[in-house]
């Protein structure tokens, strides 16, 4: 064992891939010095330049590339720096990995994976704090992946890397530094589509994912201290394919379920979330399926006080959680 | 411009080679021409064809080793698919949308080629997207050691779009084995090249990557030969990428649903119809004693027979299986 | 490369031009320098700045008529703005993130300037995407028959995206009033330019779009504005485009967050300190008589009191009231 954090257990996941299988290779933007927060460090060093790769600063080649480079023996890691980035590549991730098994009729297929921090709290600004997974979770044909702590992170990466489709993974940079876990020291993998009950509770299901899935826990702690309420927290892990049997099964026992996510709430992915419970849960539910999430604006503003105002928070959630508790 | 004038054996083809080439060309032609009359009878929705570029398209893929080399063509690619290799009937059973089609079983768009056997990779029909696909194979060959080309082929409106520049400096900062072709049929649909681009030869743009590029003349199907075997060579001794500009002109509307005449003469079509790339290779190879009348004939009418049975077995081919829509979303 | 040894005057400019543009150079300085000493004691986030840039931005922008030309610039432009008519305090309000900052009212990150009376146009951070609209303006210049020029500044970086070769096309295509300005300073964060283009200078892409391109020595303010000024020329008399490539060294770090000793020597940024821009137009001016001791004393110290008395405003400034945050969103009803 030996405790990580975030971002160390995405390196070490990368490292052990890169070293259980040769054809695994890096490349994005500054990969090569370490990238700007430290997920790629030492493995230029490890692996050299070709397999820790510095590409030209064009997000749409560094996707395009990868996916021929799947093509053709390669199992590619795509870096791109930021999620707020991504947007010029959103042609080659949604109508060219995502569709290129499907349009083929199975005929090829498209091993890549790309990886992104994503998401607020770290005085970003506009363009370095977008969560981009209801845009991407809606695409048939690309897996998301929503990590928050160092054992999902590394387990999901490793899944991500091994999964003959392409999967976006997305790295919650506020998440990176935070939290501190024992990891087992041998291979491990957490896999794809599965959620993960974080905590048990009985009165209400607060489904979650990213850093929210920290704040929903403090706020379930608050509220079993403060009001009694008992709240099962789940942790989505993966947006898309969605783990709708554990959040039915939860809901079913609870009656009642509360979906927070960071992005602005319009059409977010908790939307999706909430039809799924409303539709398929309906008989079960006591209360009015909630969403807690940002306000729609563009998020986040850079000064730290308009970016805190508009943020779910743990307060945030525990006054959400005590007025479905009084359904 | 680059053309080629000399002994037709020059350039290391063979007699035979140079008829199946001709041949290549002549059954490029007869697919285009089926394909549309077939959609006029509304035997299918949509047919998007090559007529006129026909050299380009055979000359370029003639330089490459099929089943090797990569390719990624564009929707226009009659006449590389078939010289890589895909059939007459292929094409009709794609153009039919019929369940065995080994394209795309009915989901992409006629024209839109793939055989993963032939290294055939799929196209989309958003301009431009294939081109950084064609720099990852090069790029993947490269890291392995291995010794295959990818050849990709576009029109010249995909040159005004950022996934062309990315790819090319991509490629040129890598020295990657690539080949960019540029069918350069002077519209993109109805957009003049001169509202596209403001250079004369687009082939230009290669030294801003560090790599050459050459303009030929794309109705001479032994100049474009020429140059795609001097880029393939080039790049398979890891000299790294070329740009070949294939001057043409697509003689019949963009697709089934385009008009051609709101957007250009009918003199105009009239005059690059007698540059076709057909004809000013048969008179050719006629000119050097390579070909006559009667084996010209014999070309056209097993051109037309292929054509012909290809039609016949695609149209009583069975339709895809409703529930198959469902499938290949991810790996099975 | 072209490079300016003649007189001072030669480009127009006159004598007291010649100081108003040094100036702004050690006013560029100074207020970069400021704001990265203030991030280091905890009272800013980040800071993008550009010191080794001054003779390039001042050097360009100082060819444009403020108020008249469009502005598109990127994040380590602060000597663009000063040159255009920012203030010390415009820029130490956005690195504080105040309130009256006419940026963003603190929500775009410091040095991303906007400043519409100025037609300084604000900028997202994903690199060129600013490149297609200053041919937007231009684009619309032209339609609407007006004399005024856009002028666009990016790095090396920048020219590896997409959008840089449509926006370049589309202003070739039409032969549009823009002015490209590559400040090359040879590397995207971490990354050299030899892995960012296979061409020693970038400048020779412009002729793939039918205008002219021309390499600079950006550390030589009179031969980057020679440069400007003939391509703002050029742009206003409806010649079209013209391609800036200034070459150039970013002598600190890529921002606050960035370390370069992990990516260049010391030996590469102390030559190149030896190159800075500011002591040699210094120099060239002492040489030419414009200069003396006195007034360049007079000069630094006038800087550092401009930045003193922003920073003591900004620092002072309120904080955006928190329920702004909800506000922009799309247009608001005017207030009678």
């Amino acid at each position: 064992m030996a405790e990580k954090n975030m971002v160390e257990a995405i390196n070490d996941a990368m490292l052990e891939e890169m070293k259980r299988d040769p054809r695994v290779m890096l490349l994005g933007e500054d990969v090569g010095g370490g990238g700007v927060f430290r997920a790629t460090q030492g493995l230029r060093d490890e692996f050299g330049p070709d397999r820790c790769f510095d590409t030209p600063l064009a997000e749409s080649a560094i996707i395009g590339v990868a996916i021929g480079a799947s093509l053709n023996g390669i199992v590619p890691i795509a870096e791109i720096q930021f999620a707020d980035f991504i947007h010029p590549a959103m042609d080659q991730i949604v109508s060219e990995a995502a569709r290129l098994r499907y349009r083929s009729n199975g005929g090829w297929g498209c091993p890549i994976t790309v990886r992104a921090p994503y998401g607020s709290g770290i005085h970003g600004g506009p363009y370095h704090s977008q969560s981009i997974e209801a845009i991407y979770g809606h695409v048939p044909g690309l897996k998301v992946v929503c990590v928050a702590t160092p054992y999902d992170a590394k387990g999901l990466l490793k899944s991500a890397i091994r999964d003959p489709d392409p999967v976006l993974f997305l790295e919650h940079k506020r998440a990176y530094r935070l939290y501190r876990q024992d990891l087992p020291d041998d291979d491990f993998t957490v896999p794809i589509g599965e959620a993960e009950v974080k905590r048990e509770g009985s009165d209400i299901t607060l489904i979650t994912y990213g850093m929210m899935m920290h704040h929903s826990l403090k706020a379930a702690e608050t509220a079993q201290d403060e009001d009694g309420a008992s709240v099962e927290v789940i942790d989505l892990r993966t947006i898309s394919p969605l783990d709708k049997k554990t959040v039915l099964k939860s809901v079913e026992k609870t009656g009642k379920a509360l979906v927070v996510y960071e992005d602005n709430l319009t059409g977010g992915f908790g939307a999706e979330v909430a039809a799924i419970i409303a539709q398929e849960a309906f008989e079960f539910l006591d209360g009015p399926v909630t969403r807690v999430a940002s306000p729609d604006v563009p998020i986040s503003p850079y000064a730290g006080v308009l970016e805190e105002y508009l943020l779910p928070n743990p307060e945030k959630i525990a006054k959400a959680i005590r007025d479905l508790a009084a359904y | 411009m680059v053309s080629v004038r000399e002994s037709p054996t020059e350039l290391g083809l063979s007699n035979d080679q140079l008829l199946d080439v001709l041949y290549k060309m002549m059954l490029s032609r007869a697919v285009g021409q089926r394909e549309r009359m077939l959609n006029r009878m509304g035997k299918a929705p949509f047919a998007v064809t090559g007529e006129g570029h026909e050299a380009t398209q055979v000359g370029t893929a003639y330089a490459l080793v099929s089943g090797k080399d990569w390719a990624f063509p564009y929707y226009r690619d009659i006449g590389v698919a078939l010289t890589l290799g895909q059939t007459a009937r292929d094409l009709m059973l794609e153009f039919l949308a019929r369940g065995e089609n080994v394209s795309s079983g009915g989901r992409n768009m006629p024209s839109h080629f793939s055989d993963p056997k032939l290294r055939i990779v799929s196209g989309s029909a958003p301009v431009a997207t294939q081109m950084p696909h064609a720099v990852g194979t090069a790029f993947a060959g490269k890291l392995r050691g291995l010794d295959e080309v990818s050849m990709v082929w576009f029109g010249d409106g995909a040159t005004s779009k950022g996934d062309c520049h990315e790819a090319m400096n991509f490629a040129g900062v890598h020295k990657l084995p690539v080949v960019f072709v540029c069918e350069n049929n002077q519209y993109a649909i109805s957009v003049h090249w001169t509202k596209q681009m403001a250079v004369e030869n687009v082939a230009v743009r290669a030294q801003g990557y560090g790599f050459p590029g050459v303009t030929v003349d794309g109705n001479d199907v032994l100049a474009v030969y020429g140059a795609a075997k001097e880029a393939v060579e080039r790049a398979r001794r890891g000299d790294g990428p070329t740009f070949i500009e294939a001057k043409t002109y697509r003689l019949v509307p963009h697709t089934s649903d385009d008009d051609d005449r709101r957007y250009r003469s009918r003199e105009e079509v009239e005059e690059w119809s007698k540059k076709d790339p057909i004809p000013r290779f048969q008179a050719y190879l006629e000119e050097h004693g390579l070909l006559d009348e009667k084996t010209r004939d014999e070309l056209a009418k097993k051109a037309a027979q292929e054509v012909d049975a290809a039609t016949e077995y695609a149209e009583n081919a069975p339709l895809p299986d409703p529930e198959t829509a469902l499938r290949h979303v991810f790996a099975e």
